[in-house]
């Protein structure tokens, strides 16, 4: 079961509109018993930045669909990282195998790929979460 | 309900005589084997006779193939234009532009929101100088070209008629398709700009300036893509969709153009999805749905205004990123669909689509597809094939009796308007929730393994092979544009563009002002898309979306 503590913020950083996934996401999680704040299109890793510390939240996990990755998500994680947030983003959406080296060297905890099933990303928002986070 | 009568012998006649004065393809209409096969068979009404079930022309295919019309768009515009002239060589009958998202926000390369999508997932048009490079040295006179743009939709149609006007193309001459659908983007793509009633203004402003000056343009195609792909059921997806086209007339007429001026125009835009009877049987019924509301409930007497014309798109969401080439077996399935539901046009997805913008191989690949599906299989020699199965005909009425719940829904919550039930739609969150109720049961029934997917929870073996070959786009696109727009903007008159802004802040603030000459004053001025957008947005305002699960 899932630790009722847990609280992720989810957002779609930048332009992309595809919010299919990210909504179906946050109804797994909430199902799975995780607090989920959902901030929908259009957000600012300023915004997400400002979420984050407001609900003081776990994780961010942000849907990316747009090949925007390389540059969105490194940004998200420094983001954080300037505002002394210790905690993991969790990426989900349209990643080519190549990119997910990359990614996680950039310091992105995980990254969930088209298929992932409920099960999986509740698993992968624990691992990240736990610090142990595994591809 | 089935339109079965006791008239035969008229439908039957009047039938023949369409039939006969139709011009048909110089090919012989038998099978492989070599047996004759009638143009039609079963009962009428037949194809070509209200309420259009059967499909729009008496002969169908055996006049005309479907026109197979390739989405491309990547990088700069002078990528895509190579792309285009690919298209054209190996067989294409249209162009189809696929624009990157800050152009279809109405965001300029150089804006902090474009950071990362300059280029990704379409082609960037900041100014009039892209859209000439994109249709560089193709006759636009010659071509039809269908743009997917909506919240900025007449700027950039502005754009295409500057383009066409400098290289001595006249508007009027000018054949092709605009999407310029935004009820859509609130219900499901999310591609908004304005709120919806002055983008719904825009959208009157173009069908009012395409019907006086461009007769070969369609100034909406009314899509019901987006919604499925959002993940609505096919009964939501023909239901949402027809209605946004029922809201289209009912404001056309408000804003005092005649139905029968402007509804010929009308296209719509449908998905092909994997549920095979279940696809042909919406397409069947969205045709019977709009030629007896057009007639009955708008009172439109051409029976253009009746025959419901549709683009079809295989379904981007059923590929899967397992065992990526199982795709083109789908592609196919979904192409025959739409094959045998009488589509006017059509796309085939690439393979890889589930994992990047397709390779030159895999558009082609999906070309060939529809080629197979089009010359080999013989479904192009009778028009209606399916008609009168019973299975075919009960999915036919099952999901016009869906449709029509819907419908009635909206017009209650719009006293007697279809046009406001929309607009209180959107406010509410009918639509999306109605989408996202469907797209999460949908999700549970695969996680269960109730629903089968081959390669995502069932014979997975063979999912480890990755595929190799992927479209990647050059991040130096992204830079490359910014510096075309710089020097665009530092060649231009800036004079002449403050003025040009200034004449549509202008028109935007005058409701009874067409807004397509300012814009075309504007684009001409190299103003840039962005630049036209903000001046609207002073008038106008900007819409969000309220962020509710």
């Amino acid at each position: 079961m899932a630790d009722p503590q847990i609280r992720i913020v989810l957002a779609k950083l930048g332009l992309d509109g595809h919010d299919r996934g990210l909504r179906v996401v946050t109804r797994m999680l909430r199902d799975a018993g995780f607090e989920v704040v959902y901030l929908g299109l259009r957000q600012t890793t300023e915004m997400v930045v400002s979420a984050a510390i407001q609900e003081d939240a776990d994780a961010v996990g942000l849907s990316l669909h747009n090949a925007s990755h390389m540059t969105l998500a490194p940004r998200m994680v420094q983001a954080l990282r300037d505002a002394d947030l210790d905690i993991p983003v969790i990426v989900g959406g349209i990643i080519p195998d190549d990119d997910i080296g990359p990614l996680r060297d950039a310091g992105v905890a995980a990254i969930l790929g088209p298929g992932a099933s409920a099960a999986d990303v509740a698993q992968a928002v624990r691992d990240a979460v736990a610090g142990s986070a595994t591809v | 309900m089935s339109d079965h009568t006791t008239a035969g012998d008229e439908y039957r006649d009047a039938w023949q005589a369409a039939y006969e004065a139709a011009q048909l393809r110089d090919t012989a209409f038998s099978t492989m084997s070599g047996v004759e096969v009638d143009p039609v068979y079963g009962e009428g009404p037949y194809p070509g006779q209200y309420p259009y079930t059967r499909g729009i022309h008496a002969s169908m295919y055996r006049s005309r193939l479907w026109t197979m019309r390739m989405f491309a768009g990547f990088g700069t515009a002078e990528d895509t234009n190579v792309r285009f002239k690919e298209l054209l060589r190996n067989g294409g009958t249209g162009l189809s532009t696929a624009f990157d998202m800050p152009t279809l926000m109405g965001r300029d390369s150089d804006s902090e929101w474009s950071l990362g999508e300059v280029g990704r997932a379409g082609v960037a048009v900041d100014t009039l100088a892209d859209m000439e490079d994109l249709f560089a040295d193709i006759d636009l006179s010659g071509v039809s070209t269908s743009m997917t743009i909506n919240g900025p939709a007449p700027i950039v149609m502005a754009m295409y008629i500057a383009v066409a006007e400098k290289t001595g193309v006249e508007r009027a001459a000018l054949s092709g398709t605009i999407q310029n659908d935004i009820f859509k983007e609130y219900q499901a793509q999310k591609e908004y700009i304005f709120p919806p009633r002055p983008s719904v203004r825009l959208i009157t402003d173009m069908m009012r300036f395409t019907s006086a000056e461009m007769p070969r343009w369609h100034p909406v195609s009314v899509s019901g893509y987006h919604i499925r792909e959002a993940g609505s059921t096919a009964a939501q997806e023909l239901a949402f969709t027809i209605a946004n086209g029922f809201a289209y007339v009912e404001a056309a007429t408000a804003a005092g153009l005649d139905v029968d001026a402007f509804a010929p125009r009308l296209s719509f835009f449908f998905n092909a999805h994997s549920d095979f009877f279940e696809e042909i049987g919406k397409f069947r019924a969205a045709r019977r749905i709009w030629a007896r509301w057009m007639k009955e409930r708008y009172g439109a007497e051409d029976p253009k205004s009746h025959m419901l014309r549709f683009h079809t798109q295989t379904a981007g969401v059923s590929l899967t990123a397992q065992q990526p080439r199982n795709n083109i077996a789908r592609v196919a399935t979904q192409a025959l669909s739409a094959a045998l539901g009488g589509t006017q046009s059509l796309h085939t997805d690439s393979y890889d689509e589930a994992l990047a913008l397709p390779t030159e191989e895999a558009a082609r690949i999906a070309l060939r597809t529809q080629q197979i599906v089009a010359h080999e299989t013989g479904v192009t020699n009778v028009a209606d094939p399916l008609g009168g199965a019973p299975y075919v005909e009960w999915m036919t009425d099952e999901m016009e009796r869906q449709a029509e719940e819907v419908f009635a829904h909206l017009d209650r919550l719009g006293d007697g308007s279809i046009l406001e039930g929309v607009y209180a739609g959107i406010e509410d969150g009918y639509f999306v929730s109605e989408i996202a109720e469907a797209s999460y049961r949908f999700q549970r029934e695969v996680n269960s393994g109730q629903r089968i997917i081959v390669g995502v929870n069932a014979f997975t073996e063979g999912n480890e092979d990755s595929e190799q070959n992927l479209l990647r786009i050059d991040p130096g696109v992204e830079d490359l544009q910014r510096k075309r727009l710089a020097a665009v903007k530092s060649d231009r008159d800036d004079t002449a563009v403050d003025a040009a802004l200034a004449r549509v802040r202008a028109d935007a603030a005058d409701p009874g002002t067409n807004l397509m000459p300012a814009f075309i004053d504007a684009v001409s001025a190299y103003a840039t898309l962005e630049e036209v957008v903000e001046a609207l947005e002073s008038e106008f305002g900007r819409y969000t979306e309220k962020a509710v699960i």
